[in-house]
């Protein structure tokens, strides 16, 4: 089967901390997949960095077998709902228009067919109705699916979301699962960021547990088991958390300057 | 009009208007003294312009700003990514360095007297009306490229101000947005200094987007409203100027506009003051006029069909100061909520409805906070006096359906349904 995502020995730090080690995993396609681990476990790191939003310290990772920037069109992010301003001047319909922005019709305006897609988009999370309101007089639950429904818009093939199911109610959660299973039966991947172990089971068919380092990756009926669960919720990892911060607090390079481990070019 | 003067305003309003157009990406970034930083960052730049260039050269000094403006911008960057330095040490250590650099190069060309030459003093203050013909032209010209950079680079301005990481992950050229970005502010902010001067520039920038933004949702609507704030406080401060004999351009736009500013915070509806008052004393008679129902209608419930009650027996009851009591019993009278029965008091069946809903509330509130929150029953009477006037319908038919339908509250009264 093709891989959609694949990880390669991915080392990752942020303010020259590693938060991810030597991480390697690759994922298949057509499956809601969860990206499982306790809270600080590079959980939201690794899909950023997927998402080229953070530069490796080492390794790399590819998607549909390419690198990111050749198959963008392709793929979909959901950042997290908190991570931006919804005190901004904008309603729905404005911010599902932003998953039609691409890098060549930056200066163009927005056509009909954009307007199209995006109301199509609103109407698959029912928030049709509530196009025109302004984004800061949404419930959490609803901002969270103007979110989805702006990726929906970018109409790609592999969707990854970042924790799209905190502080969001019980309707919300309901309407979310249905689309991820709609999306599946179209052939879609999704990519899920979850802290939450009590429903990760029931939401996901492929998991992927980790915690700074990868515990383990695959089909969730091997990966939840209790062993597996206990190494990357059972406490923090007291060596590998001392030696991040040893490395952070003495200034050591990650790699030496010679130190390249980038994909071998193809022939 | 004096065609000089009419040159003048023109010159003065477009410049104004075009820099609050692109201050207000600014202000929506949260960076609003980032803009002071670069205003106050330009001083080197104009002075070395000026002393490298000698005569005093418009288009020279423009570039000897923008230069000196990019090295603030991008010293603030590098600041805050390679160091641990927050960002507002960050912003305050280049303004300073930057500024106190450009002093030093101001105090000796001043010693060499060629100082009023350079129309230096005019970069700190502003002076609008030593603007010469030229200035005019090349301002102009200026606050087009604003304006129309604006226009073109609206979409990424508008993903970089929301949510940068998106423009980033669906392939926006951002190194170009932000740089683009950064040249737009610092030219608005070299064009601004001519009015304002600099340290009055970040007033030119922010105040205008502050004080619309209270008005309206739309992005669009919010720049063309800032752009019209500060144009007419530059047209107003350029008048005033000029009819009142030694009064200074720039302080007046500033003021202006920040009348602009409060007037906005006070009037604006929905988010001003005012309107939040109003909000509040609406929403504070509604709450004693449901008070009032509630009572009656518990009354109903101990005694029996029909409770009459007379203004002293309501205050017996429940503690309510006479004037607010009368009035909300017109107020209820009004609405046919109750009927006024000689100087006693009884609901409406309308008035019944609305005094059954209230107790329906409070108990199933109180219910909610002992069965889901863990509350003791005795703790929750206060939070359920608040509530019942603040759950609306879906949400009362989410807690029925939470709690299923139940038929008592903690204390053991029975929960009113409607009768059907």
């Amino acid at each position: 089967m093709e891989k959609s995502i694949e990880v390669h020995n991915l080392t990752v730090s942020y303010h020259s901390k590693p938060v991810l080690w030597d991480v390697d995993f690759s994922l298949p396609t057509g499956k809601i997949i969860g990206i499982v681990g306790p809270n600080g476990s590079g959980k939201t790191t690794m899909l950023k960095t997927i998402m080229g939003l953070m530069k490796p310290d080492s390794g790399y990772t590819e998607i549909f077998g390419e690198p990111l920037d050749k198959v963008r069109s392709r793929v979909s992010y959901v950042p997290q709902r908190e991570s931006v301003d919804w005190d901004f001047p904008a309603d729905v319909m404005d911010v599902v228009l932003m998953g039609r922005y691409r890098k060549n019709n930056l200066f163009r305006r927005i056509s009909k067919e954009d307007k199209r897609v995006a109301t199509e988009a609103l109407e698959k999370v029912n928030l049709l109705e509530f196009a025109h309101r302004q984004i800061s007089q949404l419930s959490g639950g609803q901002q969270q699916r103007v979110f989805i429904a702006r990726s929906l818009a970018q109409q790609a093939d592999i969707y990854l979301m970042d924790e799209p199911f905190v502080g969001v109610d019980a309707a919300t959660e309901d309407a979310i699962l249905q689309l991820l299973q709609e999306m599946k039966n179209q052939g879609k991947t999704v990519v899920i960021v979850h802290h939450d172990l009590q429903t990760a089971n029931e939401y996901f068919d492929h998991i992927v547990l980790l915690n700074t380092r990868l515990v383990a990756a695959g089909p969730k009926d091997k990966v939840f088991t209790k062993e597996l669960l206990q190494e990357a919720y059972g406490g923090r990892l007291t060596v590998l958390s001392k030696l991040g911060d040893l490395i952070s607090t003495e200034e050591f390079p990650l790699r030496e300057p010679e130190f390249k481990e980038n994909k071998p070019e193809k022939e | 009009m004096d065609p000089v003067f009419l040159k003048v305003l023109v010159g003065t309003t477009l410049l104004a208007a075009s820099s609050s157009v692109v201050g207000a990406f600014s202000y929506l970034k949260g960076q609003s003294l980032v803009g002071d930083a670069i205003a106050h960052a330009l001083l080197p730049g104009v002075v070395l312009a000026f002393i490298l260039g000698g005569i005093r050269n418009s288009s020279f000094l423009i570039l000897g700003a923008l230069i000196s403006g990019l090295l603030a911008h991008y010293g603030i960057g590098y600041l805050e990514n390679k160091t641990k330095l927050k960002s507002d040490t960050a912003v305050s250590l280049v303004l300073s360095t930057f500024f106190g650099f450009g002093i030093m190069l101001m105090s000796y060309i001043q010693r060499t007297g060629q100082g009023q030459q350079a129309g230096l003093e005019r970069f700190l203050l502003g002076k609008a009306a030593a603007i010469t013909m030229q200035d005019i032209y090349i301002f102009s010209a200026l606050a087009l490229v604003l304006i129309i950079g604006v226009g073109l680079f609206y979409k990424g301005f508008q993903l970089m101000t929301f949510n940068e990481d998106f423009a980033h992950a669906i392939g926006l050229p951002m190194p170009l947005i932000r740089f683009t970005f950064t040249v737009l502010t610092v030219l608005a902010i070299t064009i601004g200094i001519q009015t304002v001067g600099v340290v009055l520039m970040a007033a030119l920038l922010i105040t205008p987007s502050a004080a619309a933004r209270v008005w309206t949702n739309s992005l669009p609507a919010m720049l063309a409203l800032a752009a019209s704030f500060a144009g007419v406080a530059a047209i107003m401060g350029t008048y005033i100027s000029s009819v009142l004999p030694k009064m200074p351009t720039g302080p007046w736009v500033v003021l202006v506009l920040a009348f602009f500013g409060f007037s906005s915070l006070l009037f604006a509806p929905k988010r001003g003051w005012f309107s939040k008052q109003r909000r509040a004393k609406a929403n504070q008679r509604k709450t004693i006029r449901e008070n009032v129902l509630k009572l009656l209608f518990q009354q109903e419930e101990q005694r029996g069909l029909p409770a009459l009650l007379s203004i002293e027996e309501i205050q017996g009851i429940r503690e309510m100061r006479l004037d607010r009591l009368t009035s909300t019993l017109k107020e209820l009278k009004n609405r046919l909520l109750i009927i006024d029965h000689g100087g006693s008091y009884g609901l409406t069946e309308l008035g019944r409805g609305e005094g059954r809903r209230v107790v329906r509330l409070h108990r199933l509130w109180e219910l909610y906070l002992t069965e889901r929150l863990g509350m003791a029953a005795d703790h929750i009477h206060p939070q359920a006096e608040t509530m019942e006037h603040v759950i609306t319908p879906e949400i009362e038919e989410l807690l029925v359906k939470e709690l299923g339908n139940p038929e008592v509250d903690p204390h053991q009264s029975p929960i009113p349904y409607e009768e059907d």
